[in-house]
């Protein structure tokens, strides 16, 4: 169970969020939606344990991975080495096999800036599901990315979620993707930003449980 | 990079020999060799100065001081500079400190640590150290401040250890950085300890030529300060700058 609780975040001033509270189950995926600007990201790093400065109560399990905008890869450090380093009780087999999952296992030995951005892409979401995370976080992970690669990594996402069974927070301004990963949206509006509306039957059942 | 037909080491060379001819030019000019020696009538005194083992035994004098000073002076200026770059609090409180020692003169530092520690070793090693850590930790300030926040999240989600963390996340984000402060603090070092010898060591190659400079004997003073001038440089092209080329490497690849 994962319990998002965000009463206030503000950075000075300038308040961003308020009153976010929603729950989710173990292998749920949801949706979050909203203007550029609106403050997702900010969410997504107080869910996702980056950030602590906030006012509220996250519970989160331990095991996180997070898909970032950008790949986000060490780039002084192999292709292997990104997933082994990142992931110290992965063996280097199982690191091999996650390469081959994704389709670059003959690049294992060079460094991230050799790989094209599909292909840093890819590695990152391999990243992501190496460790077997409860929780899985992904900032628009499939932003600038031409429409048949960021097809590809949808496939790619959805049957390693499918495999793994994480629950998803998933941060886009893209309905289609939401619908495809999600079965549950809540989209923030406002400013300070709170929730709108919420879509899926669990976002009912919240009002009584609160 | 030799597509203009420059190629950067015969345009090194010739730079060089340029000097050089210089150098024989205001020698023939002066035409006084106990003003300015013509560069061949150096190896005479030179072969004298290695044969009686006073230039190896004051070379190594120097170097000893030079290690010795630029591994704390490294050390310590690296850690405050990450730490003044990470933490703006600490930077706030630091960085007059910085200002100030920056801007102190080196010989000002020397003497005073001369006056108040005493006319030994220790002094001399603080002095230099002292003259050197501002420099790096500016240096270092510049890049702590540049690491990349995303990694840092990435890092921080992944619960990297922290040792893993320093090793694979930040170190090799501050390496231009540190190479950068080591190949400058080289550089400023040997120069501040030839100083710090001058005033008040009974070795070295600034003591050496102190004690030439005072018999106005300008071919040891240029024999020990060319000889200097070679070892750094082969420190600096055998050492610095493999290490250099080494942590780039994912750069050019």
């Amino acid at each position: 169970m994962i319990k998002v609780d965000v009463r206030r975040k503000a950075f000075g001033p300038s308040e961003i969020l308020r009153d976010i509270p929603f729950e989710m189950g173990d292998s749920e995926a949801v949706a979050i939606l909203g203007a550029s600007g609106i403050g997702k990201s900010t969410l997504l790093r107080l869910i996702a344990g980056i950030d602590d400065a906030f006012e509220g109560e996250i519970v989160r399990p331990q095991n996180i991975a997070m898909v970032f905008q950008e790949p986000v890869l060490l780039p002084w450090r192999s292709v292997l080495q990104n997933l082994t380093l990142v992931h110290p009780l992965l063996g280097e087999d199982a690191a091999r096999a996650a390469l081959e999952r994704i389709g670059i296992a003959d690049k294992a030995g060079l460094f991230p800036g050799q790989l094209s951005l599909g292909q840093q892409r890819r590695l990152a979401l391999a990243r992501a599901f190496a460790g077997r995370p409860a929780l899985l976080v992904m900032d628009e992970p499939y932003v600038s990315l031409d429409p048949q690669t960021a097809e590809e990594m949808l496939e790619l996402t959805e049957a390693l979620i499918a495999e793994t069974g994480p629950a998803v927070i998933l941060v886009t301004h893209s309905e289609a993707e939401a619908r495809r990963l999600a079965k549950r949206t809540l989209r923030l509006a406002g400013r300070p930003a709170t929730i709108a509306d919420g879509t899926g039957p669990p976002a009912a059942k919240r009002e009584g449980a609160a | 990079m030799s597509d203009n037909g420059q190629n950067p080491l015969i345009v090194r060379t010739l730079s060089l020999g340029l000097l050089l001819l210089v150098w024989v030019a205001a020698a023939a000019l002066t035409a006084d060799a106990s003003i300015l020696p013509q560069p061949w009538a150096l190896a005479e005194p030179l072969a004298r100065a290695v044969g009686s083992g006073a230039l190896p035994y004051h070379l190594a004098m120097t170097l000893g001081r030079v290690v010795m000073a630029f591994v704390p002076a490294m050390a310590i200026g690296v850690a405050l500079g990450f730490l003044m770059g990470r933490y703006p609090a600490f930077d706030r409180w630091l960085d007059p400190w910085l200002v100030v020692f920056l801007n102190l003169p080196a010989l000002v530092l020397i003497v005073l640590c001369y006056l108040w520690i005493g006319l030994n070793e220790t002094a001399a090693i603080i002095a230099v150290v002292l003259n050197k850590i501002p420099n790096v930790a500016t240096l270092l300030r510049e890049g702590a401040r540049a690491l990349d926040p995303n990694l840092d999240a990435m890092a921080k989600v992944y619960r990297m250890p922290p040792m893993a963390r320093l090793r694979h996340v930040v170190i090799p984000q501050l390496a231009p950085y540190i190479a950068g402060a080591a190949r400058s603090g080289i550089a400023v070092i040997w120069k501040i300890v030839l100083v710090v010898e001058f005033l008040g060591r009974s070795s070295g190659v600034g003591f050496q030529i102190h004690f030439y400079f005072q018999l106005f004997d300008v071919a040891m003073v240029l024999v020990y300060s060319l000889t200097f001038i070679v070892v750094m440089l082969m420190v600096e092209a055998l050492i610095l700058q493999p290490v250099e080329r080494r942590a780039r490497a994912w750069r050019t690849a």
